[in-house]
């Protein structure tokens, strides 16, 4: 299953976020969540365990509400495929500082490894361009991420898509808090924002 | 093609309803600043009202669950919002519905029904029979409005609890009160 050259999503993720700086980052139910977290827990990162579908719309919904922060939705190829729409819904908005990662593994897995369409006909980056996104591109190699990352930080140039062709080896869960309220409050607590 | 008879009215050009500008003043109220949207004949006033609001964002939407997720991301990120759709937009949004419990963030709904009080469309039926019931299970309080002179205090008690007391709540707006569609050929 696993072929040759293919990168590392470790690797990936680290490279990416190596510079965040204010940015917030959201990840997608599965193996992108734990990605995130083992780049480093965070009190700007949302770590999503559910809501499949949904990660690029939380995403879309933190940019519009901070447009002069940096926001990145990390997800996979899966979660990204069933919430395609999200796709023309970013292009309509054309928000400038989201940028949307997919880690494309062409596979679930976090259930057995079965073959996501990316595998065989879904070319996602067609589809963001399609939707209206012109920034979107294909990356192969960590030369690429390395610099693709930090135009991450520019907030007037996107929305932006990537979609990163990565090994699908398992690789050890690093395990977030699965608390959904304290991370959002977190998030909250990181820009200003109290409890009700 | 999205014409709804007026129950209160004999031409509907000259007597537009004026619950809708009562449901936008309280959203501006509530400082409202994300509204998401999958359109409805029976929100298109407001629609077009938010659209012309320089203080909030339309999001036209794919799909109604996009809204919920995008109402969660607008809370993390310090804005309200609320999401605008019909009755039969309700079963898309079932399991991002959790998302209101996972972050229990302040989501309000405003629903248009069809698929009762004289419905002429049979498809509409059974989405809108379990409408409240979906939302029910979902966790969501529901409040209804069905006469124009109520849907003021109604949407205004479900902006308050919603937005006050993070208690997610769907407003119903009542085939009644928006008037059911007329299909003509």
């Amino acid at each position: 299953m696993s072929k040759a050259n293919l990168l590392d999503r470790r690797a990936v993720v680290g490279q990416l976020l190596a510079e965040r700086k204010d940015a917030i980052v959201v990840g997608g139910l599965g193996a992108s969540t734990y990605d995130i977290a083992a780049a480093g827990d965070h009190d700007r990162n949302l770590y999503l365990w559910g809501a499949m579908g949904g990660a690029v719309m939380i995403g879309l919904g933190i940019a519009l509400a901070q447009p002069k922060l940096p926001v990145v939705v990390i997800t996979g190829d899966g979660e990204m495929l069933m919430g395609m729409g999200s796709l023309a819904t970013v292009g309509l908005q054309k928000p400038g500082n989201l940028t949307i990662v997919v880690l494309d593994n062409e596979v679930y897995g976090e259930t057995g490894g079965q073959a996501s369409h990316t595998a065989a006909t879904v070319d996602l980056v067609g589809v963001a361009q399609a939707c209206g996104i012109a920034d979107a591109r294909a990356i192969a190699t960590i030369a690429e991420i390395e610099a693709y990352a930090p135009g991450l930080q520019d907030v007037s140039s996107g929305p932006r898509f990537a979609s990163v062709k990565i090994d699908s080896a398992n690789l050890e869960r690093v395990l977030s808090s699965r608390d959904g309220q304290y991370t959002v409050t977190r998030i909250r607590g990181a820009l200003g924002f109290g409890p009700i | 093609m999205h014409a709804r008879t007026e129950p209160s009215s004999e031409t509907a050009a000259e007597t537009a309803p004026s619950w809708p500008e009562d449901i936008f003043a309280i959203l501006q109220r509530f400082d409202v600043r994300q509204v998401p949207y999958v359109p409805d004949a029976g929100h298109s006033q407001l629609i077009e009202r938010v659209l012309g609001a320089s203080s909030m964002r339309a999001v036209p939407l794919t799909t109604e669950e996009e809204g919920v997720a995008l109402l969660a991301g607008a809370w993390a990120g310090g804005q309200r919002g609320v999401l605008l759709m019909q009755s039969s937009g309700v079963g898309n949004c079932v399991n991002m519905l959790s998302l209101t419990q996972i972050f229990r963030f302040p989501f309000l709904t405003l629903v248009t029904m069809r698929g009762e009080w004289g419905e002429f469309n049979p498809w509409q039926v059974p989405m809108g029979s379990s409408t409240a019931g979906v939302f029910e299970l979902s966790g969501i309080k529901v409040l209804r409005a069905s006469h124009p002179d109520e849907v003021r205090e109604v949407v205004e008690a479900g902006a308050g609890q919603a937005y006050n007391a993070c208690t997610p709540t769907a407003v119903l707006l009542s085939q009644r009160l928006i008037g059911a569609k007329v299909f003509t050929k």
